[in-house]
């Protein structure tokens, strides 16, 4: 260990800074698009769209063709594999789209979870096999960053030693080789919310996971610097009886990414988990208000907070696809300004701004 | 661990982080007064001075004699522990004479470097045992902080896996018990700059310390608002032909800390190691003007780079004492502007390179 034998060059290192910058520029944030075959069908289902190809291409375009407004706050968009290599109605490939205007374009390259015998209905994530040649050929087809997802869940016996410490290798595997390839590595450890379990709770074990991640990182030789976090929010879980302010939340996940997260780290892009759109976007402006020292980006990699109306919009209809894409419109813009602690929610959020509690530590 | 089993009480953290933010506050860092007594022989056999209790005595007092100038750059004072319990010749405890002049004590801990056996010349560091009945009885005899070193080295084969592993521990080890009792531990993990590797090699070895440091420290649920750090800036090691201007030293060092370090940390006293006065002074200007985003304050906990001056113009003469205080106070004030990035001075200092790079890949 005493000796470098250096990872990157200084010119990959520095394009892979350059991207990871690129796509939390003040006031952008990533939407991520990159639901699986079987997650779409979750978000078809509902509105009462059959999960076709052909459907997941209508939806995706909708997005991917909503107006300028768009290029202010949106920095980067995450692919499903599928949807990297479909067109627009009039033949345009989805990701020059994308990139054509300025945005750029990322792919998710994990191949989901995977049980972890011995534990108590735990897991990691598959996808490293062939990784590097996968990723050799996104970066052709105009990739310039990746996703990856592990998850934890909190209980009495969960997450273990085994669980956490097994995804943190297996996400700095996964970082490694996307830099190897110059492709960003986007790191996502999601603990969910579900659960009774409170704000505290749920802070300690961030700060538990995410030091494990960067140890891991480091032990791997990652240059951080061409790296992105999305973790989730430090939250209570589902069903906790309590209530906090969306001050309590946002100090709660500084306080753990203080901790826990390297300054060197370009960008935090939280993901929204089951937040409600607005929910999603009161927190990460309390977050970008709290008057801790916060050296990185904090900005959003939301999936279904910046869709959820524009799907109930649309319906599958395409006489609803303009008013659709308004609805993404809207929320994209209003992330655009949480990110830079500039949102003023004017909504039914009962806690919004009004909250009379503003703590200056969460110790 | 999926339970959390607070270690430390709302109150006990708030005491803590209060007493890290005074010792760094803007402009202020530490003397590093701690030389024990096999070291003060080093010190004091240089400029002809016999090792005695009182020999040390004397020396400490031209220190703390000094005028209310330092008290806008002296934050904190680390003790040996035979100092703690030293007066002036008036009778004035040392203690109260740092404390009166809103100074914060700290106190030696370790006790020494130990061998690991099966390395290559490597140690740890011991001084554990009875820990937490020492630091009740330093918190009661004045102390608020803490300060234990460990120490690696860079050659071939160093530092290997298990020292940067026993080490990290150890100083978690030593951290939390410290927290216990109400008392800020100042994390020393010192990289020597023994050897010919380069800058590069230093701040790779930095990182992967420091990286195994605080895993280490969220292990042991240590509470980092609460607590200092102590490290090696990245140098190029004595022997190493290279020449780095001090723009790059800092560059390397902010980078090091930067990939590292939480921001939750308080602060980052710089050790000096083997620099010069003046060196450790323009370096530390350096790294507090460096580009690079630091959420922690960047200050000195100097030892020798604060001292030299003042022993040589000492030389335990007592017609000299004043002079050597002012040497002193000199030093607490440059480093006291350096840790701002205001000092100007430093006549061989490369501060007027034309290279400044933007990043230190």
């Amino acid at each position: 260990m005493p000796h470098q034998y250096p990872a990157l060059t200084t010119e990959q290192k520095k394009e892979l800074q350059e991207i990871a910058e690129r796509i939390t520029a003040p006031g952008k944030g990533i939407l991520a698009a990159d639901e699986s075959t079987g997650s779409m069908g979750k978000r078809l289902n509902p509105i009462g769209v059959e999960n076709t190809e052909e459907n997941r291409r209508l939806y995706r375009q909708l997005l991917f063709t909503a107006d300028e407004r768009m290029d202010a706050c949106i920095g980067g968009v995450i692919f499903f594999h599928e949807s990297l290599y479909q067109n627009t109605d009039d033949g345009t490939n989805f990701s020059q789209l994308i990139k054509d205007r300025g945005i750029v374009v990322g792919i998710k390259v994990d191949k989901g979870v995977v049980p972890l015998a011995g534990t108590d209905g735990e897991t990691t994530t598959q996808g490293l096999d062939g990784l590097a040649e996968r990723c050799a050929q996104y970066k052709k087809d105009g990739a310039d960053f990746a996703k990856w997802r592990s998850v934890l869940k909190i209980s009495d016996n969960t997450p273990s030693e085994l669980a956490i410490m097994e995804n943190a290798n297996v996400l700095a595997r996964y970082a490694s080789i996307c830099q190897q390839n110059g492709i960003v590595p986007i790191v996502e450890p999601e603990i969910l919310p579900d659960g009774d379990h409170d704000l505290k709770r749920c802070q300690y074990i961030t700060e538990k996971v995410l030091s494990a991640v960067y140890k891991a990182l480091s032990d791997h030789h990652v240059y951080l610097e061409g790296t992105l976090l999305k973790p989730n929010m430090v939250t209570p879980g589902h069903s906790c009886p309590q209530k906090y302010t969306n001050e309590e939340i946002a100090m709660a996940t500084v306080t753990a990414l203080r901790r826990t997260v390297p300054p060197a780290v370009t960008g935090v892009t939280f993901l929204s988990g089951g937040q409600s759109e607005e929910e999603a976007s009161i927190n990460l402006n309390a977050i970008n208000t709290c008057p801790l020292g916060k050296p990185w980006a904090l900005t959003f990699s939301y999936g279904r907070a910046l869709q959820a109306s524009a799907l109930n919009a649309w319906r599958g209809e395409r006489d609803n696809e303009k008013a659709a894409a308004e609805e993404f419109l809207k929320r994209a813009e209003v992330n655009g300004l949480a990110a830079q602690g500039k949102y003023e929610s004017t909504g039914d959020s009962g806690a919004a701004g009004q909250s009379l509690y503003v703590a200056n530590h969460a110790y | 661990m999926t339970h959390q089993f607070p270690a430390l009480s709302s109150g006990q953290k708030q005491e803590l982080q209060e007493i890290a933010l005074r010792i760094v506050t803007p402009g202020k860092g530490i003397l590093a007064a701690d030389e024990s007594v096999g070291s003060m022989a080093k010190r004091l056999n240089q400029i002809g001075v016999e090792n005695t209790e009182e020999n040390r005595r004397q020396y400490r007092q031209i220190l703390f004699r000094a005028d209310d100038r330092i008290n806008s750059c002296i934050g904190g004072v680390i003790f040996f522990h035979e100092t703690l319990y030293q007066h002036a010749d008036d009778g004035t405890p040392f203690v109260k004479i740092i404390k009166d002049r809103g100074i914060t004590v700290g106190i030696k801990v370790d006790k020494g470097v130990v061998p690991l056996a099966g390395t290559n010349g490597e140690s740890t560091t011991q001084g554990l045992d009875g820990l937490s009945e020492r630091c009740v009885q330093y918190k009661k005899d004045g102390a608020n902080f803490a300060k234990w070193r460990c120490v690696f080295k860079i050659s071939e084969t160093t530092p290997s896996k298990l020292s940067i592993e026993e080490n990290a521990n150890v100083l978690a080890r030593y951290s939390s018990i410290c927290q216990q009792h109400g008392i800020v531990p100042i994390v020393e993990p010192e990289i020597l700059s023994d050897g010919d590797h380069d800058l590069r090699r230093c701040q790779y070895v930095t990182e992967k310390v420091l990286a195994a440091l605080y895993k280490a420290m969220s292990d042991h649920h240590v509470y980092l608002e609460g607590t200092l750090l102590k490290p090696n800036m990245a140098t190029p090691g004595h022997s190493c032909p290279t020449k780095y201007s001090a723009e790059e030293v800092a560059m390397a060092t902010v980078t090091a800390l930067r990939r590292t370090v939480p921001p939750a940390v308080t602060g980052v006293t710089f050790l000096s190691g083997g620099q010069s006065e003046e060196e450790a002074s323009v370096h530390l200007n350096a790294i507090n003007n460096c580009s690079l985003v630091k959420p922690w304050a960047l200050s000195f906990s100097y030892g020798r780079a604060l001292q030299i001056s003042a022993l040589k113009t000492w030389r335990g003469h007592k017609e000299n004492e004043s002079a050597a205080t002012e040497q002193f106070i000199k030093r607490a004030e440059v480093n006291g502007l350096a840790c701002q990035g205001k000092y100007t001075g430093g006549g061989d200092s490369e501060s007027d390179q034309i290279f400044v790079a933007n990043h230190a890949y």
